[in-house]
């Protein structure tokens, strides 16, 4: 019988609301599989954290708590994640998309002899899936053709699950990891309080069009008043006027946010491989011809440094109207 | 000390700007290959191990159709010593799965030749592109793995401290070896393929092994092993067609955008 298992990651002891969207994922599945829908969660401090998402919809929570489990590693997650496995007797394991989701269901496809579909955009009716391949060129439709199958959901894609109704009482799974090959032994957190690109709902972002650093300044205004993160093209990062971690398009991330705003980005194959799925596009442009603006959702031409303090005090503006409205 | 250093490389199109053909795949017939881009810095991490560990020997590997054996030709072109490629008709429409499994296979024939110490791979393929095949290889291996690697810290061999990069900020994390690495382009910069590098993989000759010479059932590997089949390629759907803001002045245009940003409920 088929059995739907979404299992939630915490980073740092914390989940991330893309936790609600593997319960929206994991319903999709569940509702396509006709199927009930196990919500696990692994980590050191599993049990407080399940309790947050026992009122989401799930027919069943577990929690897989130990402290072995305090920090990521591939091997006792996965254990623990087939613990859960064999708790609920889940046919379709559903995760998330970040460097702890993917290699988790990395190790997990082959110790359940599962196959595995990662970045996850849809989920047919019939319990097919779809994924981006080809850098975003081609979607491919995927079937699994073992009795298991693990698949990684694209961030900001499925429907955050809500509280409702009473909580489900949460599950403690007993387990043990054993002798490990791999420990955590330190973590440095980024400086930076920025908004992390993958999980944005908002991306403002440069390219070289704006001519140099200091270009980037009128971007970061503009991402802080829509509460945006930031992103940028290979060649302003090439330039040095931004680090890589901003980059956007085939050999950087990809996003999928409800706005992508894209300022002097001409929008070569390499740069729309990392954000042509995003909601509304944005283009800010002087050349009217160019890929991204042809493309966009909206396309405005001009020059960047003109609009974009115009812009941003616009918003400033609307948004000092509404609170005082 | 002196480390064996296996490189997991794929023959991919040169473009992946590719349609659909008349069987609703991808229209790959007759696009050229190259090496990986993210498995250059696979190969480049290889050759400076090497030079960081003198003595140090390095493998490339790869799964594919004879022709793939270019690649090993580049990563030899590279700096690699030695290539070795798992090839057949058995092998073809296999998914992660099953091209974990064969290159597991194929990583144990090595280790019973020259112990092996670590195994890097990129960081995803550029036409498949789910940065899964390494943790799957060490997983069949029962060898430890992290990914989103940008640093080898330390390494002997028996052990490894890496950094890797998550979305939040630095793990440092501690590896018994034999492992399996996959990095992020962050770990280096590639330089390009030496003249003396270039000559020996004119002459390198690569051994070439079957399913069978890896002890390997036809009906584990390939399309008869996978887990999961691609069973119709499409073309993402077209995006609706955009509206054009113009004004006289920029006072006027930005007031528009963010009119209809607010009407779309993004503000
Ligand atoms: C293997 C490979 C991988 C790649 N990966 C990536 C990737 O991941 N991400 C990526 O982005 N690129 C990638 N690229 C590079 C990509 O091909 C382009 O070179 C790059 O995206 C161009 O960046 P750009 O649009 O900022 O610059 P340009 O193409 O130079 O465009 C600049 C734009 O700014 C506009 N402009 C100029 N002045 C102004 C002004 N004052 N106001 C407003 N607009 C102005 C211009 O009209 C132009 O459209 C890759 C390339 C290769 C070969
Ligand atoms: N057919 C193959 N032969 C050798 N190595 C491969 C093959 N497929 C994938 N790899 C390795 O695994 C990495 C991740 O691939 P993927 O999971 O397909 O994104 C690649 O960057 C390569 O290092």
């Amino acid at each position: 019988m088929a059995n739907i298992l979404a299992l939630a990651i915490p980073q740092r002891g914390a989940l991330s609301p893309a936790s609600y969207e593997l319960i929206g994922a994991g319903r999709a599945l569940a509702d396509a599989l006709k199927a009930p829908l196990t919500v696990a969660v692994i980590g050191g401090n599993a049990k407080a954290l399940a309790a947050d998402l026992a009122t989401r919809g799930a027919d069943k929570v577990l929690a897989v708590e130990h402290a072995g489990l305090t920090n990521f590693t591939e091997e006792a997650y996965a254990k623990a994640a087939a613990a859960a496995v064999a708790a609920c007797g889940a046919t379709r394991v559903v995760l998330p998309s970040t460097v702890a989701g993917r290699a988790l269901a990395a190790r997990l496809a082959i110790l359940l002899k599962a196959g595995l579909a990662t970045d996850v955009a849809e989920i047919l009716p019939d319990g097919k899936v779809r994924r981006g391949y080809y850098g975003g060129n081609l979607i491919a439709e995927v079937e699994f053709k073992s009795a298991v199958a693990v698949l990684t959901v694209a961030p900001m894609t499925f429907p955050r699950a809500e509280p409702k109704g009473a909580a489900v009482a949460v599950e403690a799974v007993a387990f043990d990891p054993g002798a490990l090959k791999s420990e955590l032994s330190s973590f440095k957190a980024e400086e930076s309080r920025e908004i992390d690109l993958g999980a944005a709902e908002k991306v403002v972002s440069g390219g070289f069009g704006l001519g140099s650093a200091e270009g980037f300044k009128p971007v970061y205004d503009l991402a802080h008043a829509l509460g945006a993160a930031v992103g940028a093209s290979r060649r302003a990062v090439d330039s040095g006027w931004i680090p890589y971690k901003h980059q956007v398009g085939l050999t950087g991330r990809n996003v999928r946010p409800k706005l992508y705003v894209a300022i002097g980005i001409s929008g070569q194959i390499q740069h729309l491989a990392g954000m042509s799925s995003s909601g509304t596009i944005v283009a800010i442009n002087t050349d009217k011809d160019c890929p991204l603006m042809q493309m966009a959702s909206i396309a405005v031409q001009g020059e960047y440094a003109e609009l974009l303090p115009l812009i941003t005090a616009e918003i400033k503006n609307r948004k000092g109207h509404a609170v005082a409205a | 000390m002196a480390l064996h250093i296996v490189v997991c490389v794929k023959s991919t199109p040169s473009s992946v700007n590719v349609g659909v053909d008349a069987s609703g795949q991808p229209k790959i017939a007759g696009v050229p290959t190259a090496l990986n881009p993210f498995d250059e810095f696979a190969v480049e991490e290889a050759v400076r191990l090497k030079e960081r560990v003198p003595g140090s020997f390095a493998t490339a590997l790869t799964v594919g159709p004879d022709a793939a054996a270019e690649v090993l030709r580049e990563a030899i072109a590279r700096g690699v010593d030695a290539g070795a490629i798992v090839s057949g008709p058995e092998f073809e429409g296999g998914d992660s799965y099953a091209t974990s499994l064969a290159l597991s296979a194929a990583i144990k024939k090595l280790h019973g030749e020259k112990p092996v110490h670590l195994v890097l791979f990129g960081k995803n393929t550029s036409d498949v592109g789910a940065g899964v095949v390494g943790t799957q290889t060490a997983a069949w291996l029962d060898w430890s793995s992290a990914s989103a690697i940008k640093k080898i810290d330390e390494v002997s061999e028996t052990s490894a401290t890496v950094t890797r990069q998550m979305e939040d900020g630095l793990d440092s994390v501690k590896l018994q070896l034999p492992a399996c690495l996959s990095t992020v382009k962050e770990i280096n910069e590639p330089r390009l393929p030496s003249l003396k590098g270039k000559m020996a993989s004119k002459k390198a000759v690569f051994p070439k092994w079957t399913a069978a010479d890896l002890g390997l059932q036809p009906a584990q590997v390939g399309a008869a092993g996978a887990g999961s089949v691609v069973v119709k390629a499409s073309l993402p759907p077209a995006r609706p067609a955009g509206v054009k803001i113009e004004g006289a002045t920029a006072a006027e245009k930005a007031a528009k955008l963010v009119d209809i940003l607010v009407e779309r409920k993004l503000i």
